[in-house]
């Protein structure tokens, strides 16, 4: 396979092949993931959902390169997954800053790796000042973490993921432990930046509503163990959204029951299953 | 009426330029009360109050208890001493004793008459030498030690078997070693302070947040950057915990093994002091030991805090 035999990666920019996770544990082993076939197209935003321990985010550190199927294989622009790298930036759960550095200096830090090589010092800086710009944080890049909110860690860490110009961008309920209001404007500032840069986007996520207003693409999963791919649903709204407008919208009302519906009433089981 | 206190005591004849200035020093004595005054007369008193009250609480919550507590000490160590029938000296003729101690701490009568200057120092330097050593060693150590299990395998029970030896045991040891007595002095402090180092190091690296070093693998850094920027300040306060129960070991070790090699130190001072029977200058030894290994173990502490960051903690 080469280059030239795929002249548009397009439509198939990450690939998914019958991906399969076996973890070892104590208990022996645990299959996590079985028969994970998915692709997803460049620019697009994709939403990962499933109930807890369905492994979602086994899938996404996946494609993260953070850890190896068991079987299968993953590519990125048609080449394969090897390992973890700073053109599949990974937006943690719990932002994952270092405490000992300053906003400013957690962005530096991945800007000076990617981009080092190539540029000085000046224009380093202006990537890192841009990227804090970007989520709206310009005041506190002399900060440090444990000196700022929880919704403005879970900002600097989204701008450090930006800041490296990936090619895909994958989070892991990166709002999961915010308040109501802060993960709507979150949500919000996200819609935007996305729609400017044109990033590739996956998303874990078990909110509904954040999952239709922000995916082209759901992915809904089923319990695990041995989860796979129950449903993926299209979501045909237009750009840009609001989520005043879309509260009222048929289209959005009926995506939302169909996620609902696929969660709550055919995978409900959740207890008992894990 | 609060400022006028402050006015009271001042000179009789000051130029007003001068007078100015110096209400100004007084009012900033007394900020809130003269801001209270100019902006609400009336409550000037509950103010003053209002200090005194929180002044006699700070007093009998961190003032009093300490204070009660040193009581205490002097005054069982005055009864056991009316109780030896004054082999013990009492409180009052062992400060005495200390003051004329201190006149002259750094004078040198020969090799075994020295100011307890001289002796406190040579204690320090050979517990620098010692610890700066188990440091350069250990701290490297329980870096690998901490990063590669197979090298944690190896060493641990090496560890869990030399660790509860007392370090005296080790004098020997030394003497035969170096063949002399001050190196077997480093000795004793260095292998009895190198545990704590090592032991903490490699826990701190084993207890690096798995989400810093995903975070590493994300950005592909180099292994020179993780070092430096994810592994050295995460292991840090680990590391300072270390150090600081390595230097309150060489300390408790020098005075003992100064105790058996003889020549300058606090320990040597203690022995000497008790071959001449004055039990004044032992007491002070004990007083002086006690509170270098106090000074020693708050600049520690002080460091420590200074470089543990909140999210480290938790």
């Amino acid at each position: 396979m080469n280059a030239s035999t795929h002249p548009s990666y397009s439509t198939k920019f990450i690939e998914v092949q019958g991906v399969e996770q076996t973890f070892r544990t104590a208990k022996g082993l645990f299959p996590a993931l079985r028969e994970i076939n998915l692709t997803i197209a460049k620019g697009e935003f994709v939403a990962l959902i499933g109930h807890s321990g369905c492994g979602k985010s086994t899938l996404l550190n996946l494609i993260a390169g953070l850890t190896a199927p068991t079987n299968g294989a993953l590519l990125c622009a048609n080449k394969e997954i090897k390992g973890p790298g700073p053109e599949r930036a990974v937006v943690f759960q719990n932002h994952s800053l270092l405490p000992w550095l300053t906003c400013f200096d957690n962005i530096y830090l991945a800007v000076e790796r990617v981009f080092g090589a190539r540029e000085g010092k000046a224009q380093l800086k202006a990537r890192t000042d841009a990227a804090l710009a970007l989520v709206g944080l310009t005041h506190a890049g002399q900060k440090r973490p444990g000196e700022i909110s929880g919704g403005m860690k879970q900002r600097v860490g989204i701008a450090r993921a930006l800041s490296m110009e990936p090619q895909v961008l994958l989070m892991d309920e990166p709002f999961g432990a915010l308040d109501a209001l802060t993960r709507a404007k979150l949500q919000d500032e996200l819609l935007e930046i996305v729609a400017r840069t044109q990033s590739t986007v996956v998303m874990v996520t078990h909110d509904v509503d954040e999952a239709v207003l922000l995916s082209d693409k759901i992915v809904m999963m089923t319990n695990g163990p041995a989860a796979t791919i129950g449903e993926v649903l299209h979501v045909d709204l237009p750009r840009p959204r609001s989520r005043v407008e879309l509260a009222e919208d048929a289209r959005y009302v009926n995506y939302r029951k169909a996620v609902i519906d696929f969660l709550y009433t055919r995978q409900a089981h959740v207890e008992k299953a894990a | 009426m609060v400022s006028a206190v402050f006015h009271a005591p001042l000179e009789p004849t000051p130029a007003k330029a001068s007078d100015a200035t110096k209400s100004i020093a007084a009012s900033a004595l007394s900020t809130g009360a003269t801001a209270q005054k100019t902006s609400n007369p009336p409550a000037a008193p509950a103010q003053t109050q209002r200090d005194a009250g929180a002044l006699s609480r700070a007093f009998w919550q961190n003032v009093l208890p300490p204070m009660l507590g040193l009581g205490l000490l002097v005054g069982l160590w005055a009864l056991v001493s009316a109780s030896t029938g004054r082999s013990i000296p009492t409180p009052y003729e062992t400060w005495l004793q200390a003051v004329e101690v201190f006149s002259n701490p750094f004078y040198r009568n020969g090799p075994n008459d020295q100011g307890v200057g001289w002796n406190v120092l040579a204690s320090l330097q050979r517990v620098a030498v010692g610890f700066g050593l188990a440091a350069l060693v250990g701290i490297p150590a329980g870096f690998a030690i901490g990063r590669f299990a197979f090298l944690s395998r190896m060493f641990n029970p090496l560890i869990s078997l030399l660790r509860p030896v007392s370090p005296l045991a080790w004098l020997p040891i030394g003497l035969l070693v170096f063949k002399g007595a001050n190196p077997a002095a480093i000795w004793t402090i260095f292998i009895c302070s190198i545990w704590p180092m090592v032991i903490n190091t490699a826990v701190g690296v084993q207890r690096v947040p798995q989400d810093y070093l995903n975070v590493a693998r994300v950005l592909n850094l180099s292994e020179w950057k993780v070092l430096t920027k994810i592994l050295f300040p995460s292991v840090l306060p680990y590391m300072l915990t270390g150090v600081r129960l390595a230097v309150g070991t060489a300390w408790l070790v020098i005075v003992a093994a100064e105790m058996l090699t003889g020549g300058v130190g606090i320990g040597f001072w203690v022995w000497d002091e008790w071959n001449n029977l004055n039990v004044k200058n032992i007491i002070i030894a004990i007083f002086v030991i006690g509170i270098v290994g106090l000074l020693l173990e708050a600049a520690l502490v002080k460091l420590a805090t200074a470089f543990t960051f909140e999210e480290v903690k938790s």
